[in-house]
């Protein structure tokens, strides 16, 4: 075998060729489906490479995407967006938190703009920095608005535990950490859901492990394929899953979890970040996703024992928990769980659109009325469309054998 | 002088002693020092004129400094009219406090590209604002060029023709990843220099090559995205482009891959992209590659009236998608 | 979800830091999140300045040649359509 180099595995999974190979197997095998298939890609870094490289142009009428609930960001809800508001607005506190949040709009307004207005508020690349400039502030209250799935939660911890050995008298968490299977569970138990398969998102499972989805795969029976962020990944996870539903019509054969991400993933996960997340955390018995409600056991708190540096402890009584309810036209939790389209919303560009959204599906350019919104498909005239058997004689003939 | 104070914008004998110093040592010529109120000039013919100005941070960085910047950006302005840049005017905003040396290099800096391109800066103004008034050093830079395109040639945001073909001279988004990734918050060292470079030589190439430029711009922030939609929203035309064919160096691919961005979106001062004739495209390139800052120049698409105002980018597999202008500032992806 | 990407490691401070390498972008990132240790030369995959494991390098090469041999089906099946 040969050397594997960097570039490989970036470019090695989004080869050309690779594509039209997999989008040809698909075409062909997806005829025998006896019925539509309509894939969840729970995570929002998969709706972003079906949008940037253009995947679901590839699958044939009977295979749909329903686009999940984004990211750890977007489900937000506003009551939360505007405790770490009043959070940054008390005197002498620097208010930290990662990119993305910055920009989620709570009730009123958001952090970037509380910035504009003089508060001091950071956006970081990595929670490291948060010790650092506790350290250079002494006088000031440092708290960091922890946010993420299970793939950033051990982050946050790794420095809680620093910052306790450091004993930081003035640095303090308010942790949003949310979990992924309580929330795709709470989308399939409506009965009226349409979703028949999952492409799980696979950063969260090289922490957690594959193991994670198999109880959605015992309860719901639908095959879940724990897939790579690159297009020959999704593409190949696809094929994956019509293989199982085939498997399922001709011999019976049970659905499952399977690891296409297989140069990351493991069953077990990290068992080392495991343990040091259940240290420290511990599962909240409610928390509430904007777009779906409240899903019991799909947040992490700090455990007791810490409560000296849990900032929903200590500034109780800065911040409100009167949950805030989106706008009453906005059906994002139908749209979550592939009951509508963004298109069927009454609000969906008129009202909603990126730069002023009203629900969780378009704040994020990850959610489903965002992506739709913003990458609707550009409609080819007739004779220019090129049909991927097309294209692919087309790139064989023009490839230069290395 | 170690560091700039006040009293050196204030007009007197320290204001004086500055000019003497540093403006006129380094960028003295015949009509600077004249020292009158207003530079002189005769020019023929038709003339351009700009301006831009500079707040670069940080001030020094990998490639360049806001100086190069100054007389770059403006200059290269001129050049996407088709106009051969000869005067300049330069003023300065300095924070007190700057050191006298950051001045003196930024100063060099900005003579020895004024060499290279053969304009000259004919008039300035020297302002030092108390600290926080400004951040270090603002610059701004006026130019005037003449039009070396022929008569009814000049390259315009209007122009573009259905069945032109797109080139970009360079690979993409060098500068504003140099900037990015010397934010200090999110400690990435690289040794990727900006593309910050003098265009005019390349471009009075081109005219004198006999190739007709529909259009001439450089991407400067809003990065290769902004420029190809402003162009598609100007002449109402589809840009058809194929992302397989942008040049990318892979420092800038390494970058967007760790925070998540994407290299159209990023600042270039030394990149520009063509709409031409599609016949003409081989002798183009030909005649741009013989440049350093232009040996990876490629055709990367046409115009068509497709979607007319949109820019389409298509994929190796025969997918597309929109590419949109950016918005907002830039914040690294998490998810 | 969750942004990480593979990188190259460059150098090893410590137990807990090593140089990570992006096609040519360097960062320090930690290790208090792996349970092995790390040599010069692995490929890890980084998030948000933390390593969270090693890629797997013979699960990647096994991918990338069942895809070559995909692509090699492809080509053999559509020759023969053509007749070629």
């Amino acid at each position: 075998m040969r050397q594997l180099k960097l570039q490989d595995l970036y470019q090695g999974f989004r080869n050309p060729q690779t594509i039209q190979a997999l989008a040809l197997q698909i075409q062909q095998k997806a005829t025998q489906l006896a019925q539509p298939l309509r894939i969840m890609e729970v995570c929002g870094g998969h709706t972003h490479t079906i949008m940037k490289y253009g995947l679901n142009q590839l699958l044939p009428d009977n295979i749909e995407f329903i686009h999940g609930p984004g990211c750890p960001v977007c489900i937000m809800p506003k009551e939360r967006i505007d405790q770490a508001i009043s959070l940054a607005q008390m005197d002498n506190t620097i208010l930290l938190t990662l990119g993305d949040m910055i920009r989620v709009p709570g009730s009123k307004s958001n952090l970037a703009r509380e910035r504009a207005k003089g508060f001091d508020i950071r956006a970081l690349y990595s929670p490291v920095d948060v010790l650092q400039i506790a350290q250079e502030n002494p006088d000031k209250k440092v708290i960091f608005f922890a946010i993420g799935f299970e793939t950033t939660t051990p982050m946050t911890v790794a420095v809680i535990e620093k910052a306790l050995a450091l004993t930081l008298d003035n640095l303090y968490f308010h942790i949003n950490h949310v979990l992924v299977p309580p929330a795709v569970d709470g989308i399939l138990s409506d009965a009226q859901c349409q979703i028949n398969a999952l492409i799980g998102p696979s950063h969260v499972s090289v922490i957690s492990g594959a193991k994670i989805y198999q109880p959605l795969v015992d309860l719901y029976q639908l095959p879940i394929v724990v897939s790579g962020f690159e297009p020959v990944d999704v593409m190949q996870s696809i094929l994956m899953i019509i293989q199982q539903v085939i498997a399922q019509q001709t011999v019976g054969q049970k659905a499952t979890v399977e690891i296409q991400y297989s140069r990351a993933v493991t069953w077990e996960g990290n068992q080392k970040a495991q343990q040091l997340i259940n240290d420290y955390l511990e599962p909240r018995s409610h928390f509430r996703w904007r777009g779906l409600g409240d899903i019991p056991l799909s947040g992490l708190q700090l455990k007791a024992e810490y409560s000296a540096i849990d900032a929903e402890k200590v500034f109780a009584d800065q911040l409100s928990n009167e949950p805030i309810d989106d706008h009453k036209l906005c059906i994002c939790g139908d749209i979550l769980k592939g009951l509508s389209k963004p298109q069927d919303c009454k609000v969906f560009g008129r009202g909603c659109d990126p730069s002023r959204p009203l629900g969780s599906c378009m704040v994020s350019s990850e959610g489903a009325c965002n992506a739709y919104y913003r990458y609707a498909e550009v409609s080819l005239p007739k004779s220019r469309k090129s049909s991927v058997e097309k294209s692919a004689k087309l790139a064989k003939s023009e490839r230069v054998s290395v | 002088m170690k560091i700039i104070e006040l009293s050196h914008g204030g007009g007197g004998a320290e204001t004086q002693q500055l000019i003497q110093q540093l403006f006129y040592k380094y960028f003295g010529n015949e009509i600077l020092l004249k020292a009158e109120d207003a530079a002189v000039l005769s020019i023929e013919g038709q003339v351009a004129f700009t301006t831009d100005s500079f707040t670069v941070s940080p001030l020094f960085f990998k490639g360049g400094d806001i100086g190069k910047l100054a007389v770059v950006g403006t200059v290269n302005d001129l050049a996407m009219v088709g106009a051969e840049p000869l005067y300049l005017s330069c003023g300065f905003m300095i924070e007190e406090g700057l050191p006298f040396s950051s001045l003196k290099k930024i100063v060099q800096s900005m003579a020895k590209e004024l060499l290279n391109c053969g304009a000259k800066i004919v008039c300035g103004d020297t302002k030092v604002v108390p600290r926080g008034a400004v951040d270090q050093l603002f610059i701004n830079t006026s130019g005037i060029g003449q039009i070396k395109s022929l008569p009814n040639a000049m390259p315009s945001a209007h122009n573009l023709q259905v069945g032109d073909a797109i080139i970009v001279s360079r690979d993409i988004g060098r500068h504003g990843a140099v900037i990015l990734a010397a934010r200090e918050s999110l400690n990435l060292q690289s040794d990727l220099e900006s593309d910050c470079t003098v265009l005019w030589p390349a471009v009075k190439a081109l005219i004198e090559a006999g190739i007709e430029c529909h259009a001439l711009r450089d991407a400067t922030r809003g990065g290769l995205a902004a420029l190809l939609n402003e162009w598609a929203e100007t002449s109402q035309v589809c840009l058809e482009i194929e992302e397989g064919k942008i040049p990318l160096c892979e420092p800038v691919q390494g970058l967007c891959e760790l925070l998540g961005f994407d290299a159209y979106d990023f600042a270039n001062e030394g990149t520009f992209a063509i709409s031409l004739p599609a016949e003409q495209v081989a002798t183009a390139l030909e005649v741009l590659q013989q440049f350093e800052f232009c040996v990876n120049a490629a055709e990367i698409g046409r115009v068509s009236d497709f979607q007319p105002g949109l820019v389409v980018l298509q994929t190796p597999w025969g997918s597309q998608r929109v590419l949109e202008l950016p918005k907002g500032e830039l914040l690294p992806r998490i998810c | 979800m969750c942004l990480s990407i593979p990188s190259k490691i460059t150098h090893i401070e410590s137990a807990t830091i090593a140089t990570v390498d992006t096609m040519g972008v360097q960062r320090q990132v930690s290790l208090d999140l792996m349970a092995e240790p790390v040599s010069i030369g692995d490929y890890v995959l980084i998030h948000i300045g933390f390593a969270m494991t090693k890629m797997d390098e013979i699960a990647a090469l096994e991918s990338l040649e069942l895809y070559q041999e995909m692509i090699d089906l492809m080509d053999a099946e559509s020759s023969q359509t053509l007749g070629v």
